[in-house]
């Protein structure tokens, strides 16, 4: 059903692309002085992606609404979150969430 | 590990300890969703160590799981890890030299940045970034197999929540950034955007689109 090879191939790029990121600001540094307004932009960036890729794991399955049971239990656990609760009660309680209100039948 | 005993207090190394539990955790249930979107084992195992950055594996398994293809999952990955990139930029010189410095740029993931930028002096900072990195490198992988392993047998993982995990994860390790409101604004912005286009767009796209149409938002903070 689904081709190894490609799969192969793009965790190939995958796996050498982050490692030269992991390597390159360290060279960079060597040579150029990297402005901290870029620095800023990506780490916004970084935080604006994941930000919108919690939005739509949360919400969406495939192309149409994941259902109630899941965003729920991500929303108990941003709430913990945001209230600084261990990051392991916060993992917990959201899958907790979602777990009991499949049980009750909630989509 | 007998200099890291030496140079760390203990409620750093119980912090680190922690913190590579609930890696492991989360481990678990990528294996499980890995093996339970329809890959076979050796794909988790394999992008646990070579990639060894868990929201961009999720991303990689979830966009192919969708029907996108593995390379576009690749870049939207690749776009997920650039921050690797300010964050060797601003790391101090933790990672030494000859084979020891390719095992530790490796190891450099949110977790061993976040602990050796915490900490007061280079030793300290070097025993908390390898502590750290060579903890996380040791459970991520053993909990996505185990996770793969158990997953194999769990009919339905969706029934114990484990879908609604990952973004939980993501949105514990990104709320410290969203207390700042313009960040906030920008994260909310862009949610909603991601969210507008996903009924449309392949999988994968919707993030990106996001970054493009918070990247005003951002640069107009910087010129105020």
């Amino acid at each position: 059903m689904r081709d190894s090879t490609l799969i192969v191939a793009g965790m190939a790029t995958l796996s050498a692309g982050t490692y030269a990121f992991r390597l390159s600001g360290r060279t960079l540094r060597q040579r150029v002085t990297f402005p901290p307004r870029a620095q800023q932009l990506l780490e916004a960036g970084a935080v604006v992606m994941l930000a919108a890729l919690v939005a739509t794991t949360a919400l969406i399955k495939g192309h149409g609404f994941a259902g109630f049971a899941r965003p729920a239990g991500v929303l108990v656990g941003g709430v913990l979150a945001w209230r600084k609760a261990p990051f392991l009660v916060v993992v917990v309680a959201a899958a907790g969430t979602t777990a009991v209100l499949r049980l009750l039948g909630v989509p | 590990m007998s200099s890291i005993n030496r140079t760390l207090p203990g409620g750093v190394r119980r912090d680190i300890a922690l913190t590579c539990l609930a890696v492991w955790f989360i481990g678990l249930s990528y294996g499980a969703i890995a093996v339970a979107s329809g890959f076979p084992l050796w794909v988790p195992a394999a992008q646990s160590v070579l990639v060894l950055a868990g929201a961009s594996e999720f991303l990689f398994i979830g966009i192919i799981a969708a029907g996108g293809s593995p390379l576009a999952a690749a870049l939207a990955g690749l776009l997920v890890n650039a921050r690797h990139l300010p964050y060797s930029l601003a790391l101090p010189d933790v990672t030494g030299r000859g084979w020891r410095r390719l095992l530790g740029t490796h190891v450099m993931n949110d977790e061993s940045v976040v602990f050796a930028l915490a900490q007061d002096d280079l030793a300290g900072q070097r025993a908390a970034y390898w502590a750290c990195g060579l903890g996380v490198l040791a459970c991520w992988p053993s909990g996505a197999i185990l996770g793969a392993l158990i997953g194999g047998f769990v009919r339905d993982t969706n029934a114990f929540g484990l879908d609604a995990m990952f973004p939980a994860v993501i949105l514990a390790l990104i709320v410290p950034a969203l207390r700042d409101r313009v960040m906030l604004r920008a994260a909310a912005v862009g949610a909603a955007v991601a969210l507008a286009a996903a009924p449309f767009l392949p999988a994968g796209l919707p993030v990106l689109l996001a970054l493009a149409a918070v990247g005003g938002t951002i640069r107009g903070r910087a010129r105020r």
